[in-house]
């Protein structure tokens, strides 16, 4: 899409304003609607729209597919972590309790906050690793790589 | 009363969009057509209060599977084959489907029943105790994130699992080929050593 200049000053406008929408949807999750799982779909949107105007090679010099990968598993760790971590400590499998010991929503607001944070970071990998999947016909990630 | 006419006006545009998909055989309007789908039922969502959910349609349906869609299509057909088979065998079962499926809703509570059960079991409590356990304004972070962080979890399990399927699917043929070519030059490279070994 060289040609396209509307199509690609827009998303340069865009992508900033995309993030910073998704950080918030993030972190304001216990007020509003919004949580890991739609955070991190706007997110990959907006590495997805760059990806779509300038082309995949250019996105994956930003992110590239390595990363990817490993974020991919690195939410669903932070996730399951969260919940060893407590028990860990003598509490139940996701308890949250061990993060403010003498304060029951306190520990809760922790443990919610790194729960969303690791939903958040599998849903961007998955997404933006399913559209590399798609849009790059050769394999970009060699054998040698891992 | 305006929002009974929101919600007839919203199913009448969902149906509309779903007959132009089944009668569509350009599959760029199809593609668009299902994204129109998706923010229609998001809009549905949003005048049954359930925003969360609402959100999430519009971004994964409307957004997501919209390009993902696309991408598909780039490296497929863009035109529906026309078959020429009778309907009436796919007519009937799908009549009988549907047939069987609202049956089985006549038994289900009434729309906003307050004693259906998904309304007296648990969800009082949640609401009662949410504030003061968890101190969580949008009960529904609450209850996904801790009452219920197994299910969440199982999910993004299960949203990790639909990633590494779909990288295995799309990159594995060509990691195969690529092999198929290294064990060829292997081959080749051996054949050659032989030969040496057989002139001296």
């Amino acid at each position: 899409m060289r040609h396209h200049l509307i199509l690609r000053v827009i998303t340069k406008l865009l992508v900033g304003a995309i993030i910073l929408f998704a950080f918030y949807v993030q972190f304001h999750g216990d007020f509003s609607p919004g949580g890991g799982f739609q955070a991190g779909v706007i997110m990959a949107v907006a590495f997805i729209l760059y990806g779509l105007v300038f082309g995949v090679a250019q996105v994956q010099r930003v992110f590239p597919p390595w990363l990817v990968h490993k974020l991919l598993a690195l939410g669903v760790l932070i996730y399951a972590g969260t919940g060893v971590w407590n028990m860990l400590l003598g509490y139940e499998f996701l308890h949250y309790g061990s993060f403010a010991p003498h304060h029951m929503s306190h520990g809760q607001h922790s443990g919610i906050l790194y729960v969303e944070v690791g939903v958040g970071i599998t849903v961007t990998g998955v997404m933006v690793a399913i559209f590399y999947a798609f849009a790059g016909r050769r394999p970009q990630l060699g054998d040698d790589d891992w | 009363m305006i929002e009974t006419l929101i919600n007839i006006a919203l199913f009448a545009m969902l149906i509309t969009t779903a007959f132009a998909i089944v009668r569509m055989d350009h599959l760029f309007g199809v593609v668009m057509l299902s994204g129109v789908f998706s923010l229609l039922s998001a809009m549905l969502f949003v005048t049954l209060d359930a925003v969360d959910v609402a959100f999430t349609e519009a971004a994964v349906g409307a957004g997501i599977s919209t390009v993902l869609m696309l991408g598909t299509i780039a490296l497929t057909a863009r035109r529906e084959k026309r078959v020429n088979n009778r309907t009436f065998v796919p007519m009937l079962v799908c009549v009988v489907t549907g047939a069987v499926l609202i049956y089985g809703t006549l038994d289900m509570p009434n729309f906003g029943d307050p004693n259906a059960p998904a309304q007296i079991h648990v969800a009082p409590a949640y609401l009662n105790d949410s504030i003061e356990e968890i101190d969580v304004p949008n009960v529904v972070t609450s209850i996904l994130a801790s009452y219920r962080g197994y299910d969440t979890m199982g999910e993004t399990a299960v949203v990790f699992t639909a990633g590494i399927g779909v990288m295995l699917i799309l990159s594995g043929l060509r990691h195969r080929r690529h092999s198929l070519r290294q064990r060829l030059r292997l081959e080749s490279r051996r054949r050659r050593k032989l030969a040496k070994r057989g002139q001296t």
